[in-house]
Order: structure tokens, then C-alpha cells, then sequence
């Protein structure tokens, strides 16, 4: 039996900073993993990375990334997508010293 | 230091212009991201966890104070005001933006430093004793046999869709501080009868499948030498495995056909390539030799580094952790720390950096050297300045005592940076620096050497550090696998796995542990770690690390 579809995002990294990006219902990409699409449906999961995809002159590999919804939106459900939402832990580098939203 | 010629200049103008090219059709579209993966990787540009990695070579470990300089402006300019040093003897900068790459080429460009082949499947950075040149025990130089192999390694036709990456470590000394069983090629210089050769290892390497390398050749003349290492290459490239990458590194090749099948195939090999060879590349090494010419090393006496030496201890323990013998006596070779406790192994700020340099031009004859124990290294220095440079070292954060002892730890980025990563290294190693700083116990543990890796690819060399440590992900939890006994000198061990592997809260004590053993079983303060580990195995370690198990099993 094909196992249970669990909640995805579309994750990606800017192209010209490289920074983690989340792709949000309203079709930006968002810095901020919370602002994230949740996305609960496979085939609308599928669309949503396709979607992604057809803006590669503004992101790089695009993937669908398990999350559980928090209080305040997507949360990682795997450590390697904690760090990628919060940065390295040996500096306050990355999202840990800046907000500033990618080009949309 | 080599110097460029006029071709090198042009051919990395070139390079770099091309690259530029690529990047700005890359950013308006008309290249996609898997069209420029390849361009970009051949240009040493990763894109990780959080941003871009540039990683810019340094040939052989030796760079010059203008180099240093020249990577401390990057760091300030393009990047966060710093750089890692890594095993392989390069600098990596974590958070380049793309369109600033070429600009940050073109400034390497302009003291001859490049990124070139420091990704991808081609010959990467040649890697040497990082103590070339400078050391008591060298039969000869490695260094200008390493530039050769840059020069005929870069861009060579025949090996730039090769199976998998190629690496090459050379060494002058039988005391192998360069790791060359542990690489593809490993190369040890060696004299017979007034003729400089190398012996030469193949098949050596870490990563999931780890392999200490065999000899190909006792010895192979230096006027042979090139026409014998393409045709191991070359050999390698016809029938190493392309069907299955991780079966694709020549160690597996070795593996898989022995090492007598692998010396009668390149045997044959070599009666082509060798006509080849005409003497260009003995008269290219000739005049490459001249770039090396050791320094004119200065008189002068010694006793003020005698009095500091006996007056002031924290100068006393500094030299000795981290000064090696000199070929001159009235020199000595300075190992820098970029391992603070608690900092980041391999980190130096750019301000570290123009130090360093600074200490370079002043006392240094101009050198420095990166080792692939992630430390730099001032390797002609008068024993008479160490005061003053030891002062300078302490004024900025370089002047712990740490060489060789446990606190000095190989790290590789782990996942806080790197997309292959399955577990955090870097705080791993902080943690254990700054607990046995706490302890106050490292000079009394003595040699000690811990590598940690956050893969299997094993960057941080984990299989040949007397302890290993292995970050994992086990069902979703990072889990730390530990080994013992590994050793990456000339008496080269793969490390025995202890057991299961230890939460991330888990791993600091765990190594705890496993010292505390140590120093209850070793029988004298003289007796190393490996030493003890050699003499008495696994048992007492296993006893100290899985109580539990030893009390179920009573």
C-alpha cells in the first residue's frame, strides 16, 4: 500500500542569494518558513512544485519539504528543515540576522 | 612560491570571463539551473543549506602574505568577515551572492589564486606536507612536483569526465603529515642512488567506503613520474565504474581488480604515455624549482627566545605544542591554532587573516602554509622573533596551545552549512574543546587527535582520527557513531567503530568517557592514545562507554 501522503511546502533556494525560501499560497516565496502553503492534497503538491519549477531565473531546486501545521503556520517536522528555516548554530548568521524579504 | 607566468594570467582571464558570461546568462534566464550546475561546480561555486560556498584552492597548502590579504579583502567584501580553512587545504566562503562571484574570481585572479577544479569529477587541489620546505626529516621540497601536477591537472583533455573526483596528496618526508594513504594517489618522495623519485600509493581514500591506499610503485623516477601517474589515471578512467558512483573512486577499481592486476595494467599503459613525455615537463619542473628556492635564512642569536622560553610559561607550553623542528637549527616551524576553544575549527576572521599575513611579511620570509588539520602554519621563522610573534598571535585569539592535542579537532561543516550533511559537526566540536578547556586536563591527555565528520563522505576525516566521530541521522534524531585507533601518518589505521551510536547530547560525554579510560589504562604519561589503544584494544573503551551493556552481559 502506497503510504499516507503527510503535509508538504514548496522549498527552494533564491537565486541570487541563495537564501531558503518557502513558496506562500498567494504565489510569493517567503524567507519565513511560517508564511509557507501548507499543502495537504498530493496532486495539488505536485501542481504547487511544478508552479515552482517554471521560475527557475528566480529560484534553485525546488522540492517539497514535510511540515506539520503550527500555531503560527508550518512548522519542520525533520531537523535538517529546523536548520534550514533558522541558519547555522555556530553564528547568528542567515535568517538569524536579517528578514529581508526575496525579490517577488 | 610560484610565480604566474604570462600564460597562467591569460588562461585564468580567460576562465574568469567566461565564467562571468555564465553567470549573467544564468541570472537573465537563458541558462537554466541544470544547464549551469556543471559550469558553476567546475568554478568551485556549491550552493548549500543557506547560501552559495565558494571554494578558491590552495595549491599545495603555501600561500604568500599578498595571497592571505587578498583572502581576508573577500572575506571582509563579498562575504561575513570570514573564511574556513578546510582539510583539503582550501578556504571556503558560506555566504557569497552569485552575482558577486566573478568579481571575487577576478580579485583571486589578481594574486594568482583561482577555484578552478575544486569541485566536480576532475584532479581537485593537489595537497602536500604542509610543512614542505621547512621540515627537519624531507628528503626534498614536494611542492614544486605538487605546482607541476597543478599545471598539468588543470584543464588536462583526458581527465576532465572522469568517473568520480581525483586526489592527489604529496609529501617529502617519510613521516607522512599529508594523509597519502588516504587519497587516490598518494605520492612520497623518495632518493635512490642520487635519483629523486617517488613511491607511489593508489587507492587510498575515506568516505562510505574506506580504504588505506596500496603501493603502486616502490619507485618511479621524477623524469618518469608524470607519464606513470597519467597513465594510472588514465588506466583508472578507461575501467573505474561509472555505473554506480559510489563504486566509482579508484579505491574501489584497486579493490575490485587487486593491486597486481591494477600494476600490470598501468605497467602497459605507461609504455605509451611515456614516449609521450619528450622533457618538457623535467625542464617545466627545473624551472619551477627556482620559484621554491628556500630562503636565505638569517643568523642571529638565540638567547632571547632561550629566556622567554624559561621565564614565561604560557610561551614555554605555546612552543611546545606548537612549534616542530626546522631544517635549520636556528629556525623553527610555527603552527598557528584557528582552533580557540569553543570557536569554530578552521574559522579566522578576516583581521586574523591580515595578521597572519602581516606576521608572514615581518618575520616569515613572506610564507605561510595551510594545513589540512585546518591550522596555518608560519614555516620559516627565526627561533629569536617567537617572543614577538607569539605577543601578536595572543593579541588576536591565534595563540592557543592546542597542536596535536584534543582540543585541536578536524571538523567539516556539517549540516550547518552543507546540503550533504546528515548530522551537525561543528558544535560538536566546540563542545568538546571547550569541555576538556574546563577540565583543564589536555596537556596531561597529550597527542590526541579527534576527526569529526557530518556524513559518510567523511570531509573531516573521522576514519583516521584516534577518535572518530560520525554524525548520522537515525530515524529522524542525529545519532553520533564513534571509532577508535584510526591513524592518518605513515602507519595509516581506519578506525574500529566502537558500537551504537550516541544522541547529540550524548557524544561530549561520551568521549569523556572514553579519555578517562584512557588515562586509567595507559602506563606511563609518555604512552599516546593510539599507543595505549594499540596495546591494550577496544575492550576497555567498550566497558567505559556501554556500561549498561557490560552490566546486562554480567
Amino acid at each position: 500500500m502506497a503510504r499516507a501522503f503527510t503535509p508538504k511546502v514548496v522549498t527552494a533556494n533564491d537565486l541570487l542569494e541563495g537564501d531558503v525560501i518557502y513558496q506562500t499560497e498567494d504565489d510569493r516565496w517567503s524567507r519565513d518558513l511560517a508564511e509557507a502553503e501548507l499543502i495537504t492534497d498530493e496532486a495539488h503538491a505536485q501542481v504547487r512544485l511544478l508552479d515552482a519549477a517554471r521560475q527557475a531565473s528566480k529560484i534553485v531546486g525546488a522540492y517539497l519539504a514535510d511540515a506539520a501545521a503550527g500555531e503560527s503556520g508550518p512548522e519542520p517536522t525533520h531537523f535538517r528543515e529546523d536548520f534550514r528555516r533558522t541558519g547555522p548554530s555556530n553564528y547568528a548568521h542567515g535568517k538569524q540576522e536579517t528578514s529581508q524579504q526575496p525579490r517577488t | 612560491m610560484y610565480r604566474y607566468s604570462e600564460f597562467d594570467t591569460a588562461f585564468l582571464a580567460e576562465r574568469n570571463a567566461q565564467f562571468r558570461a555564465q553567470v549573467e546568462r544564468r541570472i537573465d534566464g537563458s541558462l537554466t539551473e541544470d544547464e549551469f550546475k556543471p559550469l558553476r561546480l567546475m568554478n568551485g561555486l556549491y550552493l548549500q543549506l543557506h547560501a552559495y560556498m565558494l571554494r578558491v584552492a590552495i595549491p599545495y597548502g603555501t600561500l604568500n602574505s599578498a595571497q592571505m590579504r587578498q583572502l581576508a579583502l573577500l572575506a571582509e567584501k563579498w562575504d561575513k568577515g570570514y573564511g574556513h580553512f578546510t582539510t583539503r587545504q582550501n578556504i571556503q566562503y558560506n555566504w557569497p551572492k552569485l552575482n558577486d562571484v566573478p568579481d571575487m574570481l577576478d580579485a583571486l585572479s589578481e594574486v594568482g589564486m583561482h577555484a578552478i577544479q575544486t569541485s566536480g569529477n576532475t584532479i581537485r587541489n593537489v595537497t602536500a606536507d604542509h610543512f614542505a620546505g621547512a621540515a627537519a626529516d624531507e628528503v626534498a621540497d614536494p611542492r614544486p612536483y605538487a605546482e607541476l601536477l597543478r599545471q598539468w591537472s588543470t584543464d588536462h583533455p583526458e581527465f576532465q569526465f572522469m568517473p568520480r573526483k581525483f586526489k592527489i596528496a604529496i609529501t617529502g618526508s617519510e613521516n607522512d603529515r599529508a594523509v597519502i594513504k588516504a587519497h587516490d594517489i598518494g605520492l612520497q618522495l623518495v632518493e635512490r642512488d642520487g635519483v629523486l623519485g617517488a613511491r607511489v600509493i593508489v587507492g587510498g581514500g575515506l568516505g562510505r567506503t574506506p580504504m588505506i591506499g596500496k603501493e603502486l610503485s616502490d619507485f618511479v623516477a621524477f623524469d618518469d613520474l608524470l607519464a606513470y601517474l597519467e597513465a594510472t589515471v588514465s588506466v583508472w578512467n578507461q575501467i573505474g565504474r561509472r555505473d554506480n558512483k559510489y563504486k566509482a573512486r579508484i579505491k574501489i577499481t584497486v579493490h575490485e581488480h587487486g593491486i597486481d592486476a591494477i600494476r600490470s595494467k598501468v605497467n602497459e599503459r605507461f609504455l605509451q604515455t611515456r614516449p609521450q613525455f619528450k622533457g618538457a615537463d623535467m625542464n617545466l619542473l627545473e624551472e619551477i624549482k627556482g620559484h621554491f628556492a628556500p630562503p636565505t635564512y638569517r643568523d642571529g642569536s638565540v638567547v632571547s627566545f632561550e629566556s622567554a622560553y624559561t621565564n614565561d610559561p604560557v610561551f614555554r607550553s605555546w612552543v611546545d605544542t606548537n612549534i616542530a623542528p626546522h631544517k635549520n637549527a636556528d629556525h623553527a616551524i610555527i603552527t598557528i591554532s584557528i582552533k580557540k576553544h569553543g570557536a569554530t575549527p578552521g574559522d579566522a576572521t578576516a583581521e586574523q587573516m591580515r595578521v597572519m599575513a602581516d606576521l608572514a611579511e615581518e618575520f616569515a620570509y613572506d610564507e605561510l602554509r595551510i594545513s589540512h588539520e585546518q591550522n596555518v602554519i608560519l614555516p620559516h621563522v627565526h627561533k629569536s622573533d617567537l617572543p614577538a610573534i607569539h605577543a601578536k598571535l595572543k593579541e588576536y585569539e591565534l595563540a592557543t596551545a592546542n597542536i596535536g592535542l584534543i582540543s585541536d579537532i578536524i571538523a567539516c561543516p556539517g549540516m550547518d552549512y552543507c546540503a550533504l550533511a546528515t548530522a551537525r559537526s561543528i558544535p560538536v566540536a566546540q563542545q568538546i574543546a571547550t569541555r576538556f578547556d574546563e577540565l583543564k586536563l589536555e596537556h596531561d591527555i597529550g597527542h590526541l587527535k579527534i576527526k569529526i565528520s557530518g556524513c559518510i563522505n567523511a570531509c573531516g576525516h573521522h576514519h583516521v582520527g584516534h577518535i572518530g566521530i560520525l554524525g548520522l541521522d537515525r530515524a529522524g534524531v542525529e545519532n553520533y557513531q564513534i571509532t577508535l585507533g584510526g591513524d592518518g601518518t605513515d602507519t595509516a589505521a581506519i578506525g574500529d567503530r566502537t558500537g551504537p551510536g550516541f544522541a547529540y547530547d550524548e557524544i561530549v560525554p561520551a568521549v569523556e568517557r572514553i579519555v578517562e579510560a584512557y588515562l586509567e589504562q595507559r602506563e606511563s604519561a609518555e604512552e599516546t592514545f593510539l599507543e595505549t589503544y594499540r596495546r591494550v584494544g577496544m575492550a576497555p573503551f567498550k566497558a567505559a562507554l556501554y556500561p549498561e551493556a557490560q552490566a546486562n552481559a554480567a
